[in-house]
């Protein structure tokens, strides 16, 4: 299964991965753009938490059993049998925060301006996701069966 | 003739309970029969959504819980807008009131709730409504055409719901609420005076610690009438004081029941082979540490999950639900979980911060957290509802819990460090 795994003692907190996250969720794909020019204003998955020496990027865990799903109202949220990954259906999210009381990661973010939850969606279109790939410091790594010991080297 | 037909698994309710369980018995067994049996005419939909469908009339296909194609796709049999007879446990068949006769080897009772309609005069009148099925929605829809004013009997969630929708549909909302204050099983008095200052803004009266004597108007509606006499015109009234477990096909039968179907850490009854789950239900407990009544939709799925694995052969362990409830009405985002209004004794410590429409409150006991209430700021709260769903000892930093800036961070090292691996 494809997930990001964070390696704090690698991540500086820079917040790159939260920006470029931003730009390929937006319409136009430019970072400038998303951040300046696009309205409503795209929202990155991924966030970086710092507490002192202490930094590192949270995003979804794309759990095996994840309360999100099992929480959802509407069935908005979903878990791919066979990638693994959670997905929510923009049409049939109504933003009641189910999913967001139910994640113990703190993982989802809530869109305001379009009153529904937004969450990581481990770029289907690219390889590798975005937040990996401009990280300047390898602090986020790809596992892909669902272990952790490559992201923690 | 009364036919006879034969399954493996027969599930009673197609809404949370019942489609969690058949999603878990398709994951262990792909062939076994599998049949649904519902008094309601349509394919699973999210009951919370009728209050979008009585605010903008959106379409069924739109307020599906599942896609259109989910019955033939997992191969189950429904009986849609049928209703169940008579159950007999000894002989494993349930009767349909049509006549059919369903031999069955596993049985899930998913029935869920019944709106509790008090004894007031001319409470079963035209023009009166409960609020819990799309069908009371349609009705509710039906009747205002040259509706002005409704009145809502009860301010829990099911009540906020129905004014949030009439408001939208440009109705005058008066809500009656018998205790002091709205939503008093799920928020505490602070967070509970917020929601009633949102529900001002938009306009909705609010009247709390008074009963509704009587409906006024004979035949047809015209309004109600206060225990201290009052009056109140209206032209049609949302009864929306909560639900009873739906148990009376278990009446009767060797089936525990106490306020619900008594239910195992299994989802199984006190009867073999037959398990229950959802608003019918009374399972574990995990704030309060015994069975208790939860009607919510999350723990209909997740208990319903775990009967479905047990009566697939796979043992399963409910682990347990609680009160949770997350709400965006009337533009006020509300996270709350568990106790929130803590007994007047020992061994309780609340926490609690509130600036600029942010309060932020969390209930300890023995070290652990055993009840939130997130009001603005409610992004993180599933960190603290997780710490609380794992019964975390929070001594040593407790007071990051309210803090503004709380995230996965402000957890010790060990904790983070395992949520991050997971």
């Amino acid at each position: 299964m494809r997930k990001v795994y964070v390696k704090e003692e690698a991540c500086i907190g820079c917040g790159l991965c939260q920006v470029y996250c931003q730009a390929e969720h937006s319409q136009s794909k430019d970072i400038v753009k998303a951040f300046k020019r696009e309205t409503p204003r795209p929202l990155p998955r991924i966030h970086v938490e710092r507490k002192g020496e202490v930094c590192f990027a949270v995003q979804c865990r794309q759990c095996a059993e994840p309360w999100c799903v099992y929480s959802c109202l509407t069935g908005a949220m979903r878990r791919d049998p066979i990638t693994g990954i959670v997905t929510v259906d923009d049409d049939k999210c109504i933003g009641c925060w189910t999913c967001i009381l139910a994640c113990p990661y703190g993982a989802l973010v809530r869109d305001e301006s379009r009153k529904l939850v937004s969450k990581c969606d481990s770029c289907p279109e690219h390889e590798v996701p975005v937040c990996i790939a401009n990280c300047p410091n390898e602090a986020l790594a790809l596992s892909t069966d669902g272990e952790n010991g490559k992201a923690r080297s | 003739m009364t036919k006879i037909e034969k399954v493996k698994y027969l599930i009673i309710g197609n809404s949370a309970g019942g489609i969690g369980a058949v999603e878990a018995i398709r994951e262990i067994d792909k062939t076994g029969s599998i049949k649904i049996i519902s008094n309601e005419p349509y394919p699973t939909y999210s009951r919370p959504l009728i209050s979008k469908y009585l605010a903008s009339k959106c379409s069924l296909e739109s307020m599906l819980f599942r896609p259109p194609d989910f019955y033939e796709k997992n191969n189950i049999h429904t009986y849609l807008g049928k209703t169940v007879k008579r159950m007999d446990t000894d002989g494993h068949t349930v009767e349909l009131e049509e006549g059919k006769t369903i031999v069955w080897r596993k049985l899930l009772l998913a029935t869920g709730g019944l709106p509790i309609v008090p004894q007031i005069k001319n409470i079963n009148q035209r023009g009166v409504f409960t609020f819990i099925t799309l069908d009371d929605a349609k009705a509710i829809d039906g009747s205002l055409e040259n509706a002005d004013k409704a009145i809502v009997i009860g301010g829990g969630l099911i009540g906020i719901s129905a004014a949030e929708a009439l408001v939208k549909r440009g109705i005058k909302v008066t809500i009656v609420e018998m205790k002091e204050r709205i939503l008093n099983t799920i928020l505490d008095e602070q967070a509970s005076a917020m929601a009633e200052e949102a529900l001002r803004q938009a306009e909705v009266e609010v009247i709390t610690g008074h009963t509704v004597d009587k409906v006024t108007g004979e035949r047809k509606t015209k309004g109600v009438r206060l225990d201290d006499g009052k009056e109140i015109p209206c032209s049609l009234i949302v009864v929306a004081i909560g639900v009873v477990p739906r148990i009376e096909l278990a009446e009767g039968t060797e089936i525990k029941i106490n306020r619900g179907i008594v239910v195992d850490h299994n989802m199984a009854t006190s009867y073999p082979d037959v398990y229950s789950c959802g608003d019918a239900a009374e399972a574990y407990d995990f704030i309060y540490g015994t069975n208790r009544l939860t009607p919510i939709w999350p723990n209909a799925y997740i208990g319903g999950r775990t009967a479905g694995y047990n009566m697939a052969g796979m043992k399963a362990k409910y682990p347990g639900g609680t009160a949770m409830n997350a709400l965006n009405y009337f533009g006020l985002d509300i996270a709350t979980a568990g106790v929130v209004a803590p007994p007047d004794e020992n061994g309780y410590e609340v926490l609690a911060r509130q600036n600029d429409g942010i309060y932020k409150k969390v209930i300890l006991k023995d070290d652990s957290v055993v009840g939130m209430v997130f009001v603005g700021d409610i992004e993180k709260s599933g960190i603290v509802f997780g710490l609380m769903r794992d019964r975390v000892k929070v001594s040593g930093f407790k007071q990051e819990l309210v803090a503004d800036d709380f995230g996965l961070v402000s957890l010790p090292r060990d904790l983070w460090q395992e949520r991050l691996e997971h």
